[in-house]
């Protein structure tokens, strides 16, 4: 791929971060740094009960307190005919019926369904007014009752969410063949079977969710400041199908965002409400969570109930596997909701194994909590979770070595198709669990354990060999699946007369550091310096177009967009380089910053064929357009495929419960490695939330009020510092096939790989005492609790 | 109602007449546009409203302006030198890949460097115990931790 060997800055090269001065400083801009002239403040009043009737609203006290512009309930929403919010992915039940999906709207009407949901907004001068006049509105609820979990949510006599769905199914979606895996279970010698809960976590970017609408008489427009990750989906949410407007009459700018994680994906009630109130009142309108409403109004992740079996022969080959799962929705589809555990998890449940026959059923159901969408990984961890527990554990039952059952499944030849309607290109499972089972000493496992049972401890490995699929997607596939958008990215190069460069990318950075992987692209590719490339993104007045940024989407996706546009850049300029060389264009090739005539030391610097495109005296007009700029496209063929293995070695306080993760080794195949700096980064990151998810966090509402218990960081836990180990990361490569980058995507993998890393580690360290398995979190209370019941049984 | 404010922030002498509830953070941000001090939670929790208060590191959004009144603050712009180069904790930071959405950043370097200055030769474990008080979502920590370790290393405690 380098054309420029020495280029210090080109692929393959940690680059340090051309954004970090600007955060480091404290000079960055976040939605909420910014203030707008005549700008006014939004406070929502959000509903104290998972359900209830709101039998009356008085405003009145609130509307003539000072300083207050507007209030506004449901009523006036319904009035001015603002649309709910739509669920971007239709999922089509087993039935041949759509998926149920009730309306979805941004301020409550006649019913409140999640304790957080929006009853009412107060617009005012200051934030202090708004936040005084808000407590000012009476309301009277008619409190009714509430269910929260998935398991519940579709028995018998459970509340209903919404009136037209009176059973809380939103769909029930099956995905295999399931008559060939009823075969395969009925002939199986052996068959592991696990039932857990996936937990409910809730995403926590340090920036809490803000927006700002502001609107303009001059031509009728308007802008939207939001922390956000995908503008041009939200411009697209929001004005063809929320607000009805033309979308050139609406920009979104997503200026610096202080991490997404997924949460920041969605249209959300809040953008909504800033944007038509400033229309209303002539007046920008801010609104910034507090971390409270955060907790109670981000959408959340995860919350499955999963019952899953592994079908094997006597030798622990895998035959089939079983899943039947209940996926809590929340009270309403926010705008992935839907596919995440179907599209984004059944399909994952191969895992890097060669199992023939799996089916999965899913039951998506309503229940009186947030909104439940896609958190870092998305589906995918909690299809690893299934995979990875089913095989650990039934190396348990079978006394297989944990790193012996996988080796006899793993997929050797490639492109392999799976049961579950994936196609992998590449991929080599024994190269990252070698070097995992290396880098963790895995050889010296033994004596460590008896060392620490000298010290009353208990030490534990265990093993997670995980697969995603990324580069999120094929447009034609991910529509014949049910997506309600393309799936593309646009990346569009100018250069400039001098022959610096401005990258406009569809991708959003929150975190990920494009701003300097791009920019390595463009300066591998072009032969400049990074220092003259700058890379432009989350403003859809600036760039063409965009998807954004999530399921490790950004470089397979628009990075390929990037090389793309670059291609076409590369090839007009070899035009203007063989004018100005008086050469064929097919002798020019561009070496290090020169276009050249090959095999000769004839040549012209790529700042001179810019300063030719934009002062065309000398230059082919006749065939050529001035300028040098160009713009591309690119849809991928398939998804990516990267995957690894990750080895936890835990020692188990037996008396306290007390978990500490000793050592954590991540060896993943993320294909070409752009940044190994900034790759490193976001596997410690994604190995964080995934431990995070393992050990301590949990969202808890309570079953029978609703209320949310997990609803401050004194409450829900946030991994700290010293909450973690130092990780052991590498990478193997094997580079996608099909990208012309060959890369595959890192954002997601350490989130997605390390759960049942985690907990298996704990169950092996606990098996001598009957330990088999345990839920997540493993907090020391529930692993003290799961040894005495081992004990008693 | 408005009272009276004078303090002392990054070296300038402040005066203003604020409503009493005002926190240091808001009066921070709001008042004086030093956006760099963030607010990620509004419970103490996370740190991100990190500045110096009379040379210590406190949360900014646990204290109200008024308990500020005569002190000396200092915020991330305050320690960021104005020549565009970068404090020797920031530069550490930036050589670590110590920061990913910048969002926590400057409440992390303040934190680092008041833990510095009180113990400039910390261990691993006591760095990691120092900056529990600092919530980073997108690093997992690990390079955090690196980079006040190579700060002490390298330039010994940062002093502002």
């Amino acid at each position: 791929m380098s054309e420029v060997i020495d280029n210090p800055t080109g692929i393959g090269c940690s680059v340090k971060r051309k954004e970090d001065y600007r955060f480091l400083a404290g000079v960055g801009t976040y939605t909420d740094d910014l203030t707008l002239p005549g700008q006014v403040y939004a406070c929502f009043l959000r509903s104290p009960h998972a359900h209830a009737r709101i039998e009356r609203i008085d405003t009145a006290a609130a509307a003539a307190s000072p300083g207050v512009l507007a209030v506004y309930t449901g009523d006036d929403i319904a009035a001015a005919k603002v649309s709910g919010l739509p669920c971007g992915w239709l999922i089509t039940d087993v039935s041949g019926q759509p998926m149920k999906e009730p309306p979805h709207p941004v301020l409550a009407q006649g019913k409140v369904r999640y304790v957080g949901d929006h009853v009412a907004v107060v617009i005012a001068e200051t934030y202090w007014q708004a936040k005084d006049a808000a407590e000012l509105i009476e309301v009277d609820y008619d409190v009714l009752p509430a269910v929260v979990r998935p398991g519940d949510a579709n028995q018998p006599g459970a509340p209903a969410v919404h009136d037209s769905v009176p059973d809380n199914v939103c769909y029930v979606w099956g995905h295999g063949d399931k008559a060939a895996v009823e075969r395969a279970f009925a002939g199986a010698a052996h068959v592991t079977t696990l039932e857990f809960a996936n937990n409910r976590l809730i995403p926590n970017a340090i920036e809490p969710r803000a927006a700002i609408g502001q609107y303009s008489r001059a031509d009728d427009s308007y802008t939207l400041y939001v922390a956000n990750q995908n503008p041009h989906l939200e411009r697209l949410l929001l004005s063809a199908f929320v607000l009805a407007l033309p979308e050139h009459k609406v920009r979104i700018v997503a200026p610096d965002v202080g991490g997404g994680f997924g949460s920041k994906i969605f249209l959300y009630a809040e953008d909504v409400v800033v944007a038509w109130a400033a229309k209303r009142l002539n007046r920008p309108v801010k609104w910034t969570a507090e971390r409270s409403e955060s907790f109670l109004s981000d959408a959340h992740g995860r919350d499955h109930a999963t019952k899953a079996e592994l079908a094997m022969d006597s030798e622990g080959h895998f035959l089939a596997m079983r899943v039947t799962t209940a996926a809590n929705l929340g009270a309403y589809l926010s705008t992935f909701a839907s596919s995440i555990p179907t599209i984004l998890y059944a399909t994952l449940l191969a895992g890097q194994y060669r199992t023939p026959a799996i089916y999965a059923e899913v039951t998506g159901v309503f229940t009186h909590t947030a909104p439940v969408d896609a958190y870092r990984g998305a589906g995918r961890p909690e299809a690893t979770y299934v995979v990875e527990r089913l095989v650990s554990t039934a190396a348990l039952e079978l006394g297989l070595d944990q790193a012996e059952i996988r080796r006899r499944n793993f997929i050797r030849e490639f492109p392999h198709a799976t049961p579950v309607g994936l196609t992998y290109d590449t991929g080599d499972y024994e190269a990252t669990l070698a070097a995992a089972m290396r880098l963790a000493d895995v050889e010296g496992f033994e004596a460590r354990r008896a060392e620490a049972a000298t010290r009353g401890k208990r030490r534990g490995l265990g093993y997670s060999c995980y697969i995603e699929a990324c580069g999120l997607a094929p447009s034609n596939v991910a529509g014949a699946l049910g997506a309600r958008a393309g799936l593309f990215e646009a990346g569009q190069i100018r250069v400039h007369p001098t022959g610096s460069v401005t990258v406009f990318t569809g991708s959003h950075s929150h975190g990920q550091g494009h701003e300097t992987t791009f920019a390595q692209l463009v300066s591998d590719r072009l032969g400049i310096p990074i220092e003259n490339i700058d890379v432009v993104h989350g403003d859809t007045g600036r760039i063409p177009f965009g998807m954004g940024t999530y399921g490790s989407r950004s470089l397979a996706v628009g990075g390929s967009a990037i090389v793309k546009a670059l291609d076409k850049i590369v090839d007009k300029g070899r035009k203007i380089a063989a004018h100005l060389l008086e050469a064929a264009d097919t002798d020019i090739e561009l070496e290090s910053g020169v276009f050249k005539v090959a095999g000769t030391d004839k040549g012209v610097p790529f700042g001179q064929v810019a300063f030719s495109a934009y002062v065309p005296h000398n230059y082919p007009l006749d065939k050529l357009e001035p300028g040098l700029e160009e713009t591309a496209f690119y849809d991928p063929t398939n998804f990516t495929y990267p995957a690894g293995s990750h080895i936890c070695e835990v020692e188990v306080d037996p008396e306290t419960g007390v978990v500490e993760v000793v050592s954590f080794v991540a060896s993943d195949d993320f294909g070409n490695v752009i940044n190994p700096m900034i790759v490193e980064g976001q596997v410690h990151g994604g190995l964080a939330q995934g431990i995070g998810q393992a050990l301590i966090e949990q969202c808890v509402y309570d079953p029978e009020s609703g209320q949310l218990l997990s609803g401050t960081l004194t409450d829900y836990a946030l991994p700290r510092a010293d909450d973690l180990p130092s990780f052991v990361v590498d990478t193997q490569v094997t580079p996608c096939t099909h990208n012309p980058l060959g890369v595959k995507g890192c954002g997601e993998a350490g989130a997605i790989g390390s759960p049942p890393a985690v907990i298996g580690a704990i169950v092996d360290a606990l098996k001598d005492l009957g330990v088999r398995d345990l839920q997540m979190p493993a907090t020391p209370q529930r692993v003290w609790q799961t040894i005495r019941s081992a004990q008693a049984a | 109602m408005a009272v009276k404010l004078s303090l002392n922030v990054n070296g300038k002498a402040v005066e203003a007449e604020i409503d009493p509830r005002t926190l240091l953070v808001q009066f921070i941000r709001e008042q004086l546009h030093l956006t760099g001090t963030h607010v990620g939670c509004d419970t103490g929790q996370c740190g991100a409203c990190t500045v110096h208060l009379e040379g210590r590191a406190v949360k900014s959004c646990n204290l109200l302006a008024l308990q500020a009144q005569g002190a000396e603050v200092v915020t991330i712009e305050g320690i960021t030198p104005a020549n565009g180069e970068l404090h020797p904790m920031q530069a550490a930071f930036k050589e670590s890949h110590a920061l990913q959405c910048g969002f926590c950043t400057p409440g992390m370097v303040m934190s680092a460097i008041d833990l510095l200055n009180r113990d400039p030769h910390p261990s691993e474990e006591a760095v990691r115990r120092g900056l529990d008080g600092n919530l980073c979502r997108c690093t997992g920590y690990q390079n955090i931790v690196k980079a006040v370790l190579a700060c002490a290393a390298g330039e010994g405690a940062s002093h502002v």
